[in-house]
């Protein structure tokens, strides 16, 4: 069965085949796109190891993430086929080593990252929750997540997704044909050859507005330990609404000794099934903080990527740093300037007595737009009223 | 002419000056031969923009550029009516006493009366040619030009209420290019050849620098290009392109630099770094990295 010597309908089959194992692999692969590739294989020499791996790939592959994976794939599949001999240099490049890979240092403080099987969100609870009635459900909306029983929180985290989310929103360069902003010259002319091209009945025009992205950075170390399911849980529910409503523009990192970040796993439909692929994903839970580092990686990674057309980012973190200060400090000032809103949210607010003294808060405060509580049910709620407010200030800027 | 090779496609695009490897070449190749629009993604300045006036100009065809941006609409795109022309020939006409409203109507929607906008511009060809056409950092528009974008790439045609289909005789090359300041819808990505442009290695960019900046002396190319793949290891915000390189070298030329010196680096980093965080850290390191370009290289 080598591909060398087999006719072109053999070859055909194997490219099928091989688009078969890519998808497998999670890399999403139209009928056009394999047309294309099959075409391509008509193009060019097929018996220089190359081209043949660079048509395949421009065919196929759209992201860069998936080059890895994808090279992987393409090194099995067709050695298997006995098309060994490719350029080792070839299978090298342009490529970004796949991230789980990655072992903490033994340098690094916090505890032993737990395996992916302890990570996993409770089991739903089979018990029927009416016995919580209206008022329990009051009760319930104060009282501090880090204290509730497990059926408590099983309750909360379901009026979590009751919540109504109006995600704020701001206007865009696109104009729409109504209000009064601009004057709108093709309709207005439109009109005026009714009355014999005299501009009787002007029209205008308005700018559009759209859902700002936001973008969500939460602290998952051991100090947040309590809360940090929950908020996931928030997250998770706050995403799968903007999904409902047909926008796509919640982005969630999570981190503790460095940057994960895990949007894809919050846009799965089953929060069981989202919470589970973060664990899996996540290898510092409950370990040791490093905001800095984390805000950094942050910062160079994905800033540009995720905080254009003004992003609004909560932090959500107590605010326990084991790095340095002066880093935090660098880094929150260059994430406040390159984000609409930088809003930090600390589940410690809810404490009575409270006071953000903290090495890390500290150096994190000046670059602070809002600081809110998240410590309760009602303090996300209030969180949700004041991001659908946030579009009713004036903002120039972005 | 149309390259028959990838061969022929690499030697082509060397021959005017831009030094491509040979995946580039493969997709380039491919996206002229499939029809395919190309997808260009990389990081600022390593060539994107570039390459697409070589093809133009290797193709001996036009080149048609739209920049991007959000709210880029129709009548930036595609087309607008001269109202004010249109006005005046309204008047024009009563005056000569035409009372017919049907035949003003016809006479102002002329052709003489329509801006053609570069997306209409390409789908003409001139002297039996298609053009290409460069839509520019397709990351800065939005959702809605790109779903109007992803129509036009598959017919090929666009209608104008009051004149009709206009049907390209022959589709454009189009090569569209991306920042990555946030994902291009998938539905679009799948319809292109995808390409990712990588920074190049020491000799790929020693190359161009030769190419590029005419008068350069071997060795203070040799130490430029160096200097820069050491700067691009460092943890930087935003690293230098090839462009930035390219505009060093050509500064460090204009100060009559033969050899590159601390003092000299210092005084022009900021023509390749363009935050000043990256400038006090290169800075701090410029005698540290000078050391290690002045290392013998492989050449």
């Amino acid at each position: 069965m080598n591909p060398r010597q087999s006719s072109s309908g053999q070859l055909l089959s194997h490219a099928v085949a091989f688009v078969r194992v890519l998808r497998d692999e999670g890399i999403t692969v139209t009928p056009g796109q394999t047309t294309a590739f099959a075409q391509a294989l008509a193009e060019i020499s097929i018996f220089d190891p190359t081209l043949f791996f660079y048509a395949a790939r421009g065919s196929l592959v759209t992201k860069r993430e998936d080059f890895a994976k994808f090279e992987a794939a393409f090194k099995n599949f067709w050695k298997t086929l006995g098309l060994e001999r490719f350029p080792s240099e070839l299978l090298n490049q342009t490529t970004i080593p796949p991230k789980k890979d990655q072992k903490a240092k033994p340098g690094e403080v916090g505890r032993e990252p737990k395996s992916g099987q302890q990570n996993q969100p409770d089991a739903p609870l089979p018990i029927s929750d009416r016995a919580l009635t209206f008022s329990a459900d009051e009760v319930l909306k104060t009282k501090r997540f880090d204290q509730m029983s497990e059926t408590e929180l099983e309750r909360a985290r379901q009026l979590l997704y009751g919540f109504s989310w109006n995600p704020p929103e701001r206007k865009t360069r696109r104009m729409r044909p109504r209000g009064d902003e601009a004057l709108d010259l093709r309709r207005s002319f439109r009109a005026s050859l009714r009355h014999q091209g005299e501009l009787l009945d002007l029209k205008f025009r308005s700018r559009k507005t759209k859902p700002r992205p936001i973008v969500c950075i939460a602290d998952v170390s051991g100090s947040m330990e309590r809360y940090a399911r929950m908020l996931l849980h928030f997250l998770h529910a706050f995403s799968l609404e903007q999904s409902r409503q047909g926008v796509r523009r919640l982005e969630t990192f999570v981190f503790g000794t460095r940057l994960s970040r895990i949007s894809r796993a919050m846009k799965r439909r089953s929060v069981d099934e989202a919470l589970r692929e973060v664990g899996q994903q996540v290898k510092d839970w409950s370990g040791g903080t490093r905001i800095g580092e984390s805000l950094h990686a942050f910062n160079h990674g994905w800033a540009k990527r995720v905080l254009g057309r003004g992003a609004i980012v909560m932090v959500i973190s107590d605010g326990w740093d084991q790095g340095e200060p002066a880093l935090l400090a660098f880094e929150m000032e260059r994430l406040q300037k390159s984000c609409h809103r930088l809003i930090w949210l600390n589940p410690l607010i809810g404490t009575p007595g409270y006071q953000p003294l903290t090495r890390g808060l500290v150096a994190a405060l000046p670059f602070i737009d809002d600081f809110l509580p998240v410590h309760n049910l009602n303090s996300l709620e209030m969180l949700v009223e004041a991001l659908a407010s946030l579009d009713r200030r004036a903002s120039n800027v972005h | 002419m149309i390259p028959s090779s990838v061969e022929e496609t690499q030697r082509l695009l060397e021959q005017h000056r831009y030094i491509a490897d040979k995946g580039l070449s493969v997709a380039v190749f491919l996206s002229l031969k499939l029809g395919r629009p190309l997808l260009l993604e990389g990081e600022p300045g390593v060539g994107k923009t570039e390459i697409v006036k070589v093809l133009a100009d290797l193709l001996q065809t036009r080149l048609i550029r739209l920049q991007c941006y959000e709210g880029l609409d129709l009548s930036s795109a595609v087309y607008e009516w001269d109202y004010a022309r249109q006005m005046l020939q309204i008047r024009l006409l009563e005056a000569s006493g035409e009372r017919d409203q049907a035949k003003v109507r016809h006479e102002v929607f002329g052709p003489e009366f329509l801006l053609k906008r570069p997306l209409l511009q390409a789908l003409e060809t001139t002297g039996g040619k298609a053009p290409v056409l460069l839509i520019d950092e397709l990351d800065r528009a939005d959702e809605e030009f790109e779903a109007f974008l992803l129509e036009f790439l598959s017919d090929w045609q666009i209608t104008i209420p009051e004149v009709g289909t206009m049907k390209a005789e022959q589709p454009p090359v189009v090569v569209i290019t991306s920042n990555r300041t946030r994902e291009i819808h998938d539905a679009l990505k799948r319809r292109c050849m995808y390409y990712w442009i990588d920074y190049p290695g020491f000799e790929k960019e020693y190359k161009i620098v030769r190419e590029k900046v005419p008068g350069v002396p071997e060795k203070l190319a040799q130490q430029i290009v160096m200097f820069v793949q050491q700067l691009r290891q460092q943890d930087l915000y935003k690293a230098p392109g090839v462009a930035e390189t390219l505009d060093w070298a050509s500064s460090l030329m204009a100060l009559d630099a033969v050899e590159l010196g601390v003092p000299m680096i210092e005084d022009s980093l900021g023509v390749l770094l363009k935050y000043q965080d990256d400038v006090v850290k290169a800075k701090n390191q410029a005698q540290d990295l000078l050391a290690r370009s002045q290392m013998p290289t492989h050449i």
